[in-house]
């Protein structure tokens, strides 16, 4: 093993892709000792992880003001019809889950009164049911009393098609739930479902109260007045609400859990711009907490040294990637660009594709654009660590990318281009505009020149880059050049839905409008079964077996170039306590157990 | 009043009669503008400037063969310096070929975008200042649309809808500046067109245009030689605020994939990038501002010029 | 003038029912839709957009969508936003406030920096004062809001500390407090955007000055033996005012669409942030009512300003 790769390794331990016991089993593996281990991680400024809540008040309330900033305005307060982490983040304010995913994607019981497992009982053996069983004595903000009716009422609510609600995918593999009694349900899958997280726990999983939305279900949901003014279980109660700009939220003196919260109040104001909502957490300390600080580390560290706060940092799964096309986007088949029936010039010739995976510098990218906020990767799972693969590794050369065209007969040309049976190198480089973004292509652009591969660069703004819209063709899903760079989210703790994104039944096309999620329109039969017999596979080792495979699967064959993961970036006030993000749930997940130094 | 100032309101009072006596434009008139021009001192300061900022972004490159796009992570934030004149930015590419190179564009873009709405406005208020009646109601009515038009949905929309068509027209770099300045020039000629319009429904009644209309003068050449030349000063504050207004408008532009791929620096990119390193890395922001600053100073200065020059009843800055 | 009023009124209608068609026509061809943020999302199927598209009609023929928004505006039903799914007309009170408190005190500020000065230095051009004046009328609009705004913040905010950046609307402070604290937080974005404006409207007043200064007419009142004053009040500075309500006109309107980039930079909840986010969310309904109420206020105003030309100049007249 390199220092490189050692070097990556406890990159991800900071990040805590990795966590630090099995960075030392790795290192012991590799026949060093375990102090000496521990001492790398800390000559190296890791620090130890925090786990247990430092501070646990005797009473309710009692702490004030809590002042949070969101560079994004929450718009509506129904985490059902939530367009973005903002609204999910302002809803879970109000409304609880049945369980929350911690930093490790470990389950913490919410609304539930314990985690359902094979061990328990609660999760069949063949992964056709798991039971909930709900705690008592929980009360809506109204005095209601919460119940199972709730529960089932809410996948009636979401799986309605006229409800229009976007969290109906997490609830879509259920066939029916029963209520078993009055706090405890039973959740029956279509199919053996390994995970049976997904509905109910996490951002897409909070629970709104069944008698003040029962009669707003399927047409008429966008009347409910309460999709305004939310009345839920969680720490805070609903005090006021200006759309697009902030939510004010006071103590709920009946929460389910005891002496909590301490704040008497929580503020959440959103608009504005990342950089200035870091300064104003770490910089001058107006406010105490800011969501999703996309800021170049350089400017953070700058601003760290004030010393009011700081910049937490927490792995989720977020990728940046080029996708290099499969078809060819220049010319028209039946009405469609990058259409199925086409074969790109030359991104098909497997030395084509190695040369540009030797040509993005991830190093230099991580090193000078991202630093702590992005760490370079040749994955494309990079977190929880069990998924993780070991099998791959990334490499900045242009030698050897020269050589490889060389070896592939592309001559360079009187302008320096390479040419091969009259087709040039040439790529259009397409992403959505943002300051980082524009960064990294110009690194990409440089050392491309050097191997004789010229580039073009395109921006499109991310309004029309990210749209559905089928009539245009700059979105991200016609992919109508060459090659393309964005940031693909992981939400959940298991990967199986995200990587979807290879699988041959999914290619965006135009009879599809565009709505597939196989943008690289690349297709392998050997994919296809690995990933469908993870997703019915019930032993978690093999599970997750297969899926490192399908992800190694992508690696080889350069569908796409990983370029950095990208953690989760908040900026936290010094004297916050028990403020810890979650990769893989809301900001908010633990807003409850949230206090701060007098 | 300055003395001096008295003394040119005594010199003005016969001028008109002689602007009216002079028939037709000789060629002794434009030489006497030329003269009058190079008198005006801030004028003939601004003039240079110009030129040498023009002279600069043209040959500059030539010159300081640094390339553009050379990124070097070793010396990045530099501030000034010999191998660095105006020092690096934060991928450390040099800031004087960055500046030379964007230069190009950025003037190009400010002034020409100055040049068509400044040219459409005057056309426009003019008109409906001088005839009045239907024709004003309708232009009017069409400048108030205008006026009223989301400026970033109507942006997206006009890439949307012509850059593929103009790009494989003219090629990459001529269809986007085609676009651009019109884009620019035509979402801002409004306000010009208003206020010129405003200054001939006073100035068509005044007493040395009433004149004139007795004299015979016929329409075209009471607006030319007698309206116009009082109602350009708003006109020149215009085009120069015009001139800053589109160089940094190409930034946006840009930020909405509309402007020149976003690797091209031009002055308004650069201020734009800079922005978040003010704090640390000042020489960054100074030296595109200062080069906005001057571009738009000096074309001041030419402007007032060149409307003294051309009207013979002036005040003349010593 | 009375007739002219109403004739203008009149024409003003058809006008209106003009713009709005163009102003819808260009948001629905515009791209994009509003539902971005779903469409990276693995967890979000695709049925769901399409859903949403079909439900709030964006997948019907332009005509169409355009005569449900006519009825219904008719009605006095502004619609509702796509993203918040709230009426749109409460969405626009909520946030007039804010934005008529911080653009009127800009533009009040910027006439009371611009009309003395500019008047003071065309009375006096070249002379030092006006150079001054001149140097940093130049830079203040040489340098674009997004940058002085983040200046004033670095100097106010993070090495003074002086004022809070951030503005809030609901200040839970009262009596004479809540007054400080609002003037506080309004210092930067006031003056960022009334110092720009003031830059180039006192240009536009000292070229609007010099240009009368000159005319024969005001050589004529000091003939008469005026005194400087009465020539200055009655004849130089009423007939300069013309352009200067030519720009207040202009001005007025975006009173109330808002400054996109000081209200986005302080945090300001006013219109012009609903706006750009509206825009960029693709909310059509909001971003068309926001328009719709703009162009009524650009017609308004410079039907307004019309009929103030007649009054200043009373040889103005409309044929």
């Amino acid at each position: 093993m390199e220092e490189r790769a050692l070097r990556t390794l406890i990159d991800q331990v900071r990040a805590g892709t990795l966590s630090r016991r099995r960075f030392v089993k790795v290192m012991v593996g590799l026949g060093l000792t375990a102090p000496m281990a521990a001492q790398m991680l800390a000559s190296t400024g890791v620090a130890q992880a925090q786990t247990k809540w430092t501070f646990s008040p005797t009473k309710r309330g009692g702490g004030g003001l809590v002042k949070t900033l969101w560079w994004q305005a929450p718009t509506l307060l129904n985490p059902h019809f939530a367009t973005g982490t903002k609204d999910q983040d302002a809803s879970r304010i109000f409304y609880e889950p049945l369980g929350a995913y911690d930093p490790d994607g470990n389950i913490v019981p919410m609304l539930a009164a314990e985690v359902p497992s094979q061990q328990n009982g609660q999760v069949a053996k063949d992964g056709m049911s798991v039971t909930w069983r709900l705690r008592k004595n929980v009360v809506w903000h109204d005095g209601k009393p919460f119940t199972a009716d709730d529960v089932v009422f809410n996948w009636e609510y979401v799986t309605d098609p006229a409800t229009a609600a976007v969290s109906s995918g997490n609830y879509r593999d259920i066939a029916r739930i029963d209520k078993l009694d009055s706090h405890t349900v039973k959740l029956v899958f279509k199919s053996p479902t390994p995970f049976w997280s997904s509905p109910f726990c996490g951002p897409y999983g909070m629970i709104i109260p069944k008698h003040l939305f029962q009669a707003y279900k399927g047409d008429k949901s966008r009347e409910a007045p309460n999709n305004l003014k939310p009345v839920g279980t969680g720490p805070f109660r609903f005090a006021d609400f200006k759309p697009g700009d902030i939510v004010r939220a006071e103590l709920n003196p009946n929460y389910h859990v005891p002496n909590r919260p301490f704040f008497d109040a929580i503020e959440m104001k959103g608009g504005g711009d990342a950089i200035s909502a870091a300064r104003a957490v770490i910089q001058t300390g107006e406010f105490d907490y800011a969501w999703n600080i996309q800021v170049e580390d350089e400017i953070l560290k700058r601003m760290e040294q004030g010393g009011k706060g700081r910049a937490d940092i927490v792995a989720g799964g977020n990728i940046e990637h080029i996708q290099l096309n499969n078809t060819d986007p220049w010319t028209e088949v039946e009405g469609e660009r990058s259409s199925i029936k086409t074969r790109h010039p030359f991104l098909t010739d497997p030395a084509v594709r190695q040369a540009l995976n030797l040509l993005v510098d991830r190093g230099s990218v991580q090193e000078q654009i991202y630093g702590r906020t992005g760490i370079a990767t040749a994955n494309f799972v990079n977190a929880p660590s069990r998924f993780v693969s070991k099998n791959t590794r990334w490499e900045f050369n242009v030698d050897r990318a020269n050589q490889l065209l060389d070896g592939a007969g592309w001559k360079r040309g009187s302008d320096g281009i390479r040419a091969k049976d009259g087709k040039k190198l040439r790529l259009v480089y397409q992403t959505s505009i943002n300051a980082l973004r524009q960064k990294t292509q110009q690194v990409v652009k440089q050392a491309c020149a050097k191997a004789g591969i010229d580039v073009e660069l395109k921006s499109v703004t991310a309004n029309v880059y990210f749209s559905s819209d089928p009539a245009n063709p700059d979105t991200y899903s016609h992919f109508y050049t060459d090659i393309q760079m964005y940031t693909t989210t992981m939400v959940e703790p298991d990967p199986q839905r995200f990587l979807d994104q290879f699988t041959s039944w999914e290619i965006a096309s135009k009879e599809n409008k565009w709505q597939g999620r196989n943008i690289s329109r690349w297709r392998n039969e050997e994919y296809d079964r690995a990933w469908k017999a993870a997703e019915a596979e019930m032993d978690p080792v093999k599970r997750a077996a297969l899926l490192v495979k399908t992800n190694d699967l992508v690696i080889q064959n350069i569908v796409v170039v990983p370029v950095v993961f990208r953690p989760r970036v908040a900026a936290i006030s010094s004297r916050m306590r028990d403020v810890a993000q979650s990769g893989w749930d809301s900001d908010f997940w633990a807003l409850a157990y949230w206090s701060k130094q007098p | 009043m300055t003395p001096e100032g008295m003394a040119g309101a005594e010199r003005r009072r016969v001028a008109p009669v002689a602007g009216l006596s002079a028939a037709e434009p000789s060629p002794s008139l434009w030489r006497e503008t030329g003269r009058r021009f190079l008198r005006h001192r801030l004028a003939t300061v601004g003039a240079a400037v110009l030129v040498v900022m023009v002279v600069g972004v043209v040959a500059g490159p030539l010159v300081w063969r640094v390339p553009v796009n050379e990124i070097d992570f070793k010396a990045k934030l530099r501030t000034p310096s010999w191998s660095h004149p105006l020092g690096t930015d934060d991928l450390g590419q040099d800031l004087l070929a960055r500046m030379l190179y964007g230069g190009r564009i950025s003037l190009a873009v400010g002034i020409v975008a100055m040049l068509i709405a400044i040219s459409i406005g005057t056309a426009i208020g003019a008109t409906t200042g001088y005839v009045g009646g239907t024709v004003d109601h309708t232009l009017m009515r069409i400048t108030d649309m205008f006026l009223s038009l989301p400026g970033l949905p109507l942006l997206l929309l006009i890439v949307y809808l012509f850059r593929d068509a103009l790009r494989k027209a003219l090629g990459p770099e001529a269809g986007v500046f085609i676009l651009i300045v019109a884009v620019i020039g035509g979402l801002r000629w409004m306000p010009v067109a208003r206020l010129v319009r405003a200054q001939f429904l006073s100035l068509r009644e005044k007493e040395f245009v009433e004149a004139a209309r007795g004299l015979g003068a016929p329409p075209l050449r009471q607006v030319v030689r007698h309206i116009l030349p009082n109602s350009m000063g708003p006109v020149i504050v215009a085009g120069t605020i015009d001139v800053a207004a589109a160089i940094i408008a190409e930034s946006t532009l840009s930020f909405l994939g509309l402007g020149f791929p976003p690797d091209i620096p031009t002055w308004g990119r650069l201020l734009f990038d800079a922005k978040d390193n003010l704090d640390f890395a000042p020489h960054w922001a100074i030296f595109p501002g200062t080069a906005i600053f001057l571009t738009v100073l000096s074309i001041n200065y030419i402007g007032d010029g060149l409307r003294d020059a051309l009207d013979p009843r002036k005040v003349l800055a010593r | 003038m009375s007739k002219y009023l109403l004739r203008r009124t009149l024409i003003s209608i058809p006008v209106l029912v003009g713009i709005s068609a163009v102003l819808f026509t260009i948001l629905a061809l515009a791209p994009g839709d509003p539902f971005e943020e779903l469409a990276t999302n693995p967890n979000v199927p695709a049925e769901v957009r399409l859903n949403l598209r079909a439900k709030f009609g964006l997948d019907d023929p332009l005509p169409v969508r355009y005569a449900r928004w006519v009825t219904s505006m008719v009605r006095g039903d502004w619609g509702f936003s796509f993203v918040s799914r709230v009426d749109v007309d409460t969405l626009i009170l909520q946030r007039l406030p804010a934005t008529l408190v911080v653009l009127g005190s800009a533009l009040l500020l910027a006439i009371l920096i611009a009309v003395p000065i500019g008047t003071y230095s065309a009375l006096r051009p070249y002379s030092i004062f006006d150079q001054v004046a001149t140097t940093f009328a130049f830079i203040g609009f040489s340098l674009p809001t997004f940058f002085t705004g983040l200046l004033f913040i670095l100097i106010f905010s993070i090495y003074l500390d002086w004022l809070p950046f951030i503005y809030r609307a609901d200040i839970s402070a009262s009596g004479w407090r809540w007054y400080w604290e609002h003037v506080r937080q309004s210092i930067m974005p006031v003056a960022v955007l009334g110092l720009f404006q003031a830059s180039a409207t006192t240009r536009f007043m000292r070229a609007a000055v010099l240009d009368v200064i000159r005319l024969d007419y005001v050589n004529t009142a000091r003939a008469k033996g005026l005194s400087e004053r009465t020539t200055l009040v009655k004849h130089v500075v009423r007939n300069a005012l013309i352009p200067v309500v030519t720009l207040v006109a202009l001005q007025i309107p975006t009173i109330f669409g808002g400054a996109i980039v000081t209200e986005q930079i302080f945090r300001v909840p006013g219109i012009g942030s609903l706006l750009i986010s509206s825009i960029l969310a693709n909310d059509t309904p909001v971003v068309m009512a926001i328009t719709f109420v703009y162009s009524g206020l650009v017609v308004v105003s410079n039907l307004a300003a019309d009929l103030l030309y007649g009054w200043l100049d009373p040889r103005i007249s409309y044929r």
